[in-house]
C-alpha cells in the first residue's frame, strides 16, 4: 500500500460490522464480508501511522459476544452504537459519521442476517453526500487525497478506480482473507457503548420472515404440437444454429476470422 | 336482393364437377385442388373418399395420417429449419402504464437473466391490465453501445438506448442521473433490475437511494400484491408489499417465448452529463491461469489434435486465455486434470471458448452446454464440435493459431501505439 506522508498522518478509516450467521449451524459469527473489512481497514491504518487510525464500528446489541472475534483481530476496542433490535441503524450511524468526519468507510457487501439488502452503503452515501464504490478487492494507493482501489468484477477480473477522499466503500469476497481471531485479545478488548436513538424500523415489522423454502426448479418445458417434434426433442442432440466453416480458405483469412470474432466478443485485453 | 342472399344460393358447376372426375383431363388438377370440399345437392358435406391421400413416386396411393408433417421432415430438412416461426406481435399504441427493466447487457447482449425480468415485468403488467383498463408497455433502459438484435423477441415493447459517450466505462453516476430523468419524464408503475454483480445490484441500490424507495432485493416471487425475497443470506424467506423498485433473483419468471414485441425506440432529449467521482481507469490485466477455469470467460481448450504444447501454451499466453483441456490431453499427460473440461472435469461458462483440436465427445459437449460463442479449428469437418461452433476453420491448428497469434501481436503493437500517439498529443496540447 501506498501512502503519501501527508494523507498517512491522519487518515482516519472506519470499518462497519454486524453480526454475521453461520450458513449451516446459524449461530452467530464474524461476518465473512465484514471481516475482510476490518482486515482491509487494519491494513491500510497500519501502512499509516498505526491501527489507532481505525474504528471499527457496530450498531446494535453491545452484549453480542460475535462482536469479540473482530476485536480478536487485533484491536484494542470495538465502538458500539446501542440499539434495540428492530431499530434502524442507518439514522444513528450517519450522525456518528457526520460528526467524526472520517475519511474512508468500509463495509461488507451484504449483512449475513436480516433483511440483508445491501443498502447500508447506499443510504449513507446519499445521506453524506459522499462517492460510494461498491465491491472493492483492495485498496492500491492513497495520494494526495485521491485513492486508487481494485473493484472486483465476476468471472476474477479487477477494474482500477480512482476516487477522491472521503468515499464509502463495500468489500468484495474477494479481498484479502481476515487475519485469525485470538481468544486472548478478544476478551481483553473493549467494548465502548454509546447510547442512541433510533425510531424502529416500521415497514419491516409488517413483513413476514419464514426459513428459505426451496424453490422450484425451472421445467423444460417442450411445446411441441406434433408426436413427431416431440420425438425429436426428447432425442436429438443440442446443436448451435449452424455457425460459420471455413473450410478451403486459405490459413491467413481462417485466422483473420477467429481475430475479427475474438475482438467483436471484446475477450482481447 | 342482397349479396349475402345470392351467396346463400347453392350453385353446381356442372363441367367443373366432370373435370374433377377426369383425372386424364388436361386442367383436372387446378379444378381438383380447388374443390376442397364437396356439397351434395341439399347442401350436406360429402366426402370422396378416393380424393383422401395422394398417388406416390412408385404409383401406389398413398394416405397422410400425419397431416402434412412427415412430407416436411423426409424431405425438406434444411428448408424447413431455416424457415423461422412469425410469433404473434404483442403491440401497445398508448401505454397507460409503463414498467421499466434495467437490464445488465453483459457483453452488450440480453442475458439469460435479464430476459427472466423482462418476462417479469410482462407478468406484472398483464395482471395489472386486468385490474384496470389499458395496456401497459415494457420499456428497457439500456446503457452504452449493444450487441443484442432480438430484443423484439424478449419482450420489449419500448427501448431507451443511451449510448452517448458518457456512458462507456464504469459510470454509474451517469446511469442514475439519467434513470432519475426517467423517473420524472414518465413516472414508471415498476422499477426492475437484475440482483446480479454484472452491475443490477449497484445500479439498483444507488436509484433506490437516490428516490428514498426501499427495494426489495434478491426477489423471486413477486405480482403486485405481494412479494417473496430471500434474506439472511438466502437463509430465510421475506414476505412483504410488492415495492415500486425490485432487484429480482434468477429464474424469478419464464422468459418471453409466445409473442413479439414492438421494441420501438423511445425519443430522449440528452441527460446532462454529470462531474463523475469515481474515474474508471480500465480493467486490470491478471493472470488468466489464476481464474478459475468455471469461472473464467475466454478458454482455450486443447484436444487430441494438439502436437505442438509449447505453440499452445505460448498462443493461450497472448491472446489472454485460460487454458482448458479435453481428457484426452489430460489423459496423456500433457495438461493438469484441474484444467479437464467436460463431464468429469469443469462445467465451463466462458463467453468465447475457442476449442483446438477437439472433435467433441458428448461428454465434452455438456462441459461446454453454457458457453455463448464456440470457436474451433479442427481437421475434420464433419465432427460434433464443428455442428457446435458458431466459427469452425478446418486445417492444421498449428498454422491457424501461428497466424492467430501474428494478428493479436500487430494488433497490441498498433494499440499501444495509438496510446502512446494519443499521450503525446496530449502532451504537445498541455
Amino acid at each position: 500500500m501506498l501512502l503519501d506522508a501527508n494523507t498517512s498522518m491522519d487518515l482516519k478509516i472506519v470499518s462497519l460490522i454486524s453480526v454475521g450467521k453461520h450458513p449451516t449451524s446459524g449461530r452467530a459469527r464474524r461476518a465473512e464480508q465484514d471481516g475482510r473489512a476490518v482486515e482491509l481497514g487494519l491494513s491500510v491504518a497500519e501502512a499509516g501511522r498505526g491501527k489507532q487510525n481505525l474504528t471499527v464500528l457496530h450498531a446494535g446489541d453491545s452484549q453480542q459476544s460475535a462482536l469479540r472475534s473482530y476485536a480478536g483481530m487485533g484491536l484494542e476496542s470495538v465502538r458500539v452504537i446501542q440499539l434495540r433490535e428492530s431499530a434502524d441503524a442507518v439514522s444513528p450511524l450517519t450522525e456518528y459519521l457526520r460528526k467524526h468526519a472520517p475519511d474512508i468507510i468500509l463495509t461488507g457487501v451484504r449483512a449475513e442476517s436480516g433483511e440483508s439488502s445491501g443498502m447500508v452503503p447506499y443510504l449513507l452515501a446519499e445521506k453524506l453526500g459522499w462517492p460510494v464504490v461498491p465491491r472493492i478487492a483492495n485498496i492500491v494507493s492513497i495520494k494526495e487525497g485521491v485513492a486508487e482501489v481494485l473493484q472486483a468484477l465476476p468471472r476474477g477480473q479487477r477494474r482500477a478506480l480512482t476516487v477522491r477522499l472521503p468515499f464509502i466503500a463495500s468489500v468484495d469476497n474477494a479481498a484479502a482473507e481476515p487475519r485469525q481471531s485470538a481468544f486472548g485479545p478478544a476478551s481483553r478488548a473493549l467494548i465502548e457503548q454509546q447510547q442512541a436513538s433510533s425510531d424502529a424500523d416500521a415497514v419491516r415489522s409488517e413483513w413476514s420472515e419464514l426459513p428459505a423454502r426451496k424453490r422450484p426448479k425451472r421445467l423444460k418445458v417442450v411445446k411441441a404440437k406434433t408426436a413427431a417434434d416431440r420425438f425429436k426433442a426428447a432425442t436429438a442432440k443440442p446443436q448451435g444454429s449452424g455457425g460459420k466453416v471455413l473450410k478451403d480458405e486459405p490459413v491467413t483469412e481462417q485466422a483473420q476470422a477467429i481475430f475479427d470474432l475474438l475482438l467483436e466478443e471484446g475477450v482481447l485485453r | 336482393m342482397s349479396d349475402s342472399d345470392y351467396s346463400d344460393i347453392l350453385r353446381r358447376d356442372p363441367r367443373g364437377e366432370r373435370i374433377a372426375r377426369n383425372r386424364l383431363h388436361p386442367l383436372h388438377s387446378t379444378v381438383a385442388m380447388q374443390v376442397g370440399e364437396m356439397r351434395g345437392p341439399s347442401g350436406l358435406l360429402r366426402k370422396n373418399p378416393h380424393s383422401v391421400g395422394f398417388i406416390g413416386p412408385n404409383g401406389i396411393k398413398r394416405i397422410d395420417r400425419l397431416k402434412g408433417n412427415a412430407v416436411a421432415m423426409s424431405g425438406r430438412r434444411n428448408a424447413q429449419s431455416s424457415q423461422e416461426v412469425l410469433l404473434p406481435l404483442h403491440q401497445v399504441r398508448e401505454p397507460a402504464f409503463t414498467i421499466v427493466v434495467v437490464p445488465d447487457m453483459v457483453g452488450g447482449r440480453l442475458t439469460a437473466h435479464d430476459k427472466d425480468i423482462l418476462g417479469q415485468a410482462h407478468q406484472l403488467a398483464r395482471s395489472m391490465e386486468n385490474d384496470s383498463t389499458g395496456l401497459g408497455a415494457v420499456m428497457a433502459v439500456v446503457f452504452g453501445s449493444s450487441k443484442e438484435d432480438s430484443f423484439d423477441k424478449a419482450g420489449v415493447d419500448r427501448l431507451l438506448l443511451l449510448d452517448g459517450s458518457e456512458y462507456e466505462g464504469y459510470c454509474p453516476e451517469q446511469q442514475v442521473t439519467a434513470l432519475e430523468q426517467v423517473e420524472a419524464r414518465i413516472k414508471p408503475q415498476y422499477w426492475l433490475f437484475p440482483d446480479s454483480v454484472h452491475g443490477g445490484t449497484d445500479l439498483g441500490s444507488r436509484l433506490a437511494a437516490r428516490l428514498g424507495e426501499r427495494p426489495a432485493t434478491q426477489a423471486w416471487q413477486v405480482n403486485t400484491e405481494t412479494t417473496i425475497c430471500r434474506g439472511a443470506s438466502g437463509s430465510i424467506d421475506i414476505t412483504r408489499d410488492t415495492p415500486r423498485l425490485l432487484m429480482l433473483a434468477q429464474e424469478c419468471a419464464n422468459p418471453i417465448d409466445e409473442t413479439r414485441h414492438e421494441a420501438l425506440p423511445v425519443e430522449w432529449a440528452p441527460v446532462q452529463s454529470v462531474l463523475p467521482e469515481l474515474h474508471d481507469l480500465g480493467q486490470v490485466a491478471v493472470d488468466p491461469n489464476a481464474i478459475p477455469l468455471a469461472e473464467a470467460e475466454f478458454i482455450l481448450a486443447a484436444g487430441n489434435g494438439i502436437t505442438n504444447w509449447d505453440q499452445f501454451h505460448a498462443t493461450a499466453k497472448a491472446l489472454g486465455a485460460t487454458e482448458g483441456a479435453s481428457r484426452v490431453a489430460v489423459d496423456d499427460g500433457n495438461m493438469p486434470r484441474f484444467r479437464q473440461v467436460g463431464a468429469s472435469g469443469t462445467w465451463v461458462t466462458a463467453r468465447v471458448y475457442l476449442a483446438v483440436g477437439i472433435s467433441g465427445a458428448i461428454q465434452h459437449m455438456q462441459g461446454i452446454g453454457q458457453c455463448d460463442k464456440v470457436v474451433t479449428i479442427n481437421t475434420d469437418a464433419g465432427c460434433d464440435m464443428v455442428k457446435r461452433a458458431d466459427l469452425s476453420t478446418i486445417g492444421d491448428a498449428e498454422k491457424v493459431l501461428d497466424e492467430l497469434v501474428n494478428l493479436v501481436a500487430t494488433h497490441r503493437q498498433q494499440a499501444s501505439h495509438n496510446h502512446s500517439a494519443e499521450k503525446e498529443g496530449a502532451k504537445d496540447a498541455a
